[in-house]
């Protein structure tokens, strides 16, 4: 007789029992994630669903804002987001593709490589100190959007960099050597095998900035964003690049802490919104890269 | 001994990564036409020695060359246009490169970027490639599917079509039948044996019997330095001038 396949020695049961305990521990932990933001969208969204319709979204704010819509901010953060990301998607794939495809291994590089790293961490009030000084004042831009905009450009720079860099990274060297063997230039094999293969995590990368640019109040406080600020009501462009603008995240901000009885549902109807819009926009992302990854090609 | 001139000629080449020299000051020369066989255990530079004859080394950070390699006569290090050198010696790597282009892109990736742009010319180079590379019969029908969704053996030979889709003058082949059949390796041998009438082909080799089959001439490098240098028959008698060639292809050692 042959002998059982399955022999519930004490090892084995001890491997099968910490397996349990691994896959339970760690969905354990995706739980504690994904709990709590869906308790946060859940609860936002039945507190501000009162107010938000098409005329909350296209009006301005009325009676000291305590009244009307929000259009003003809306137009204003899509204007904000947009141009800081035409000024920093550029810079910083192009930046990040001399980094890692060009420039060669030494002192300079490596601090230049530091300082990318380290920039991604500098607090957004320390590139809004930045942006007042450089953009505001000796560039004499003024506080306006273009101000503003340069700001969170300068602020998404180091994290555009560094996600283009990891995903030029993931283009395997042999590649790179199979295509340099055969008498194609640096340019060549960027142009025609690294960077289509990494397209995909490069255009993640900055897509994901534009929750980050959308969100943030700091940098645009100091350059460029304004209490209030009427425009015509559903007007598509608004603003000139020298006005100053409202911002979604700075009219939340003004709303619950500088608007005495200011309606109950009013703050969470705003950060509904802006949470709407940032998941439109990764929506998208997600649909264009997974469109690109479906043309991945190895 | 060699009368014409010599086709690769190679003096004092030193290589180091770094602080770690690979290549030790070897000098040798590869007639045209010659199928020099190049044998050696691993980390003995072989790789390294056909980098630096394509001057991809290059690439390498931290690596240093110094010696001179003359591909015709010129100078490695000085030639005006390294793409043109480039396209003059074929490489194929150990392992299968399909780039993550279509098998016709593949093969028409290297004369597109020397400049060709004529389509008539185009097809006629990928399927002459194919079929040196003894692939065509297989992929005639489907040159538009991923070079990346071939098997290994199969991308392997891609791997060949497009080191040959450059007219090269020069073929240098690293190991390049680790990754497949048996009787894949065979049929491209044979090719070789073709090639061999207007190509050079420098072939490094684990299998010893490879080069015994092949080569006319050949190398055996250990540590960076070449051990034994001359026709096949004598490095694979029973009397090479040295006796680690003996051991080494009879597997003594190594």
């Amino acid at each position: 007789m042959n002998p059982p396949t399955f022999t519930a020695t004490p090892h084995v049961l001890r491997k099968l029992r910490r397996e349990r305990v691994a896959a339970l521990a760690l969905s354990g932990m995706v739980l504690a994630m994904v709990l709590p933001l869906f308790a946060i969208l859940a609860y936002l969204f039945v507190k501000g669903a009162p107010l938000i319709n098409w005329a909350f979204l296209v009006t301005n704010p009325t009676d000291g804002m305590r009244a009307g819509g929000i259009w003003s901010a809306l137009v204003g953060t899509v204007y904000l987001v947009v141009i800081a990301l035409l000024v920093a998607a550029p810079i910083g794939v192009l930046c990040a593709v001399y980094l890692n495809e060009y420039a060669r291994e030494s002192w300079l590089t490596r601090l230049i490589n530091l300082a990318v790293v380290n920039l991604a961490g500098v607090p957004s009030i320390v590139h809004a100190l930045f942006g007042l000084g450089a953009f505001v004042l000796f560039a004499g831009l003024g506080r306006s959007i273009l101000a503003a905009s340069l700001t969170l450009a300068i602020m998404t720079l180091p994290v555009i960099i560094a996600s283009t860099k990891e995903a030029l990274n993931a283009v395997p060297v042999s590649f790179r050597e199979a295509c340099w063997n055969v008498g194609a230039s640096r340019w060549q094999t960027i142009w025609r095998v690294v960077l289509p293969n990494s397209i995909s995590g490069i255009l993640t990368g900055v897509i994901l900035q534009v929750s980050r640019t959308a969100g943030e109040t700091a940098p645009i406080m100091f350059t460029g964003a304004v209490f209030f600020k009427k425009v015509a009501d559903g007007a598509l462009f608004p603003y000139a690049l020298t006005d100053q603008c409202m911002a979604l995240s700075m009219h939340l901000y003004t709303v619950t802490t500088q608007v005495n009885n200011a309606p109950e549902a009013l703050p969470y109807a705003i950060a509904v919104v802006l949470l709407g819009a940032v998941l439109l926009v990764n929506a998208t992302a997600i649909i264009v890269r997974s469109y690109l990854r479906s043309r991945k090609k190895w | 001994m060699v009368s014409p001139a010599p086709k690769i000629a190679v003096e004092n080449l030193r290589l180091s990564y770094g602080h770690k020299e690979v290549l030790h000051g070897i000098a040798f020369t590869v007639a045209p036409r010659e199928i020099l066989g190049v044998i050696g255990p691993a980390q003995s530079g072989k790789t390294s020695l056909l980098r630096c004859i394509n001057r991809t080394v290059e690439f390498t950070p931290g690596a240093v060359m110094t010696g001179t390699v003359r591909v015709d006569g010129e100078d490695v290090m000085r030639v005006p246009d390294v793409y043109a050198l480039r396209r003059k010696i074929g490489m194929v790597a150990p392992l299968p490169v399909g780039l993550p282009l279509t098998i016709y892109d593949n093969v028409a990736f290297a004369p597109r970027c020397a400049g060709v742009t004529d389509p008539a010319e185009l097809d006629a180079r990928v399927e002459r490639c194919l079929r040196q590379a003894a692939l065509w019969e297989e992929v005639k029908d489907r040159l538009d599917t991923l070079g990346t969704k071939l098997s290994g053996g199969q991308q392997q030979r891609l791997t060949i079509a497009r080191a040959l889709s450059h007219d090269p003058e020069i073929l240098c082949l690293d190991e390049f039948s680790i990754a497949i059949d048996p009787v894949t390796t065979m049929r491209i041998e044979d090719v070789l044996k073709e090639l061999r009438a207007h190509v050079t082909i420098l072939l490094v080799t684990n299998l010893t019997q490879q080069a015994r089959r092949l080569a006319d001439r050949t190398m055996f490098l250990w540590n960076g330095n070449i051990v034994e240098i001359g026709p096949t028959e004598e490095v694979f008698s029973d009397h090479p001038k040295d006796r680690r060639t003996f051991e080494y292809v009879n597997g003594i050692f190594g």
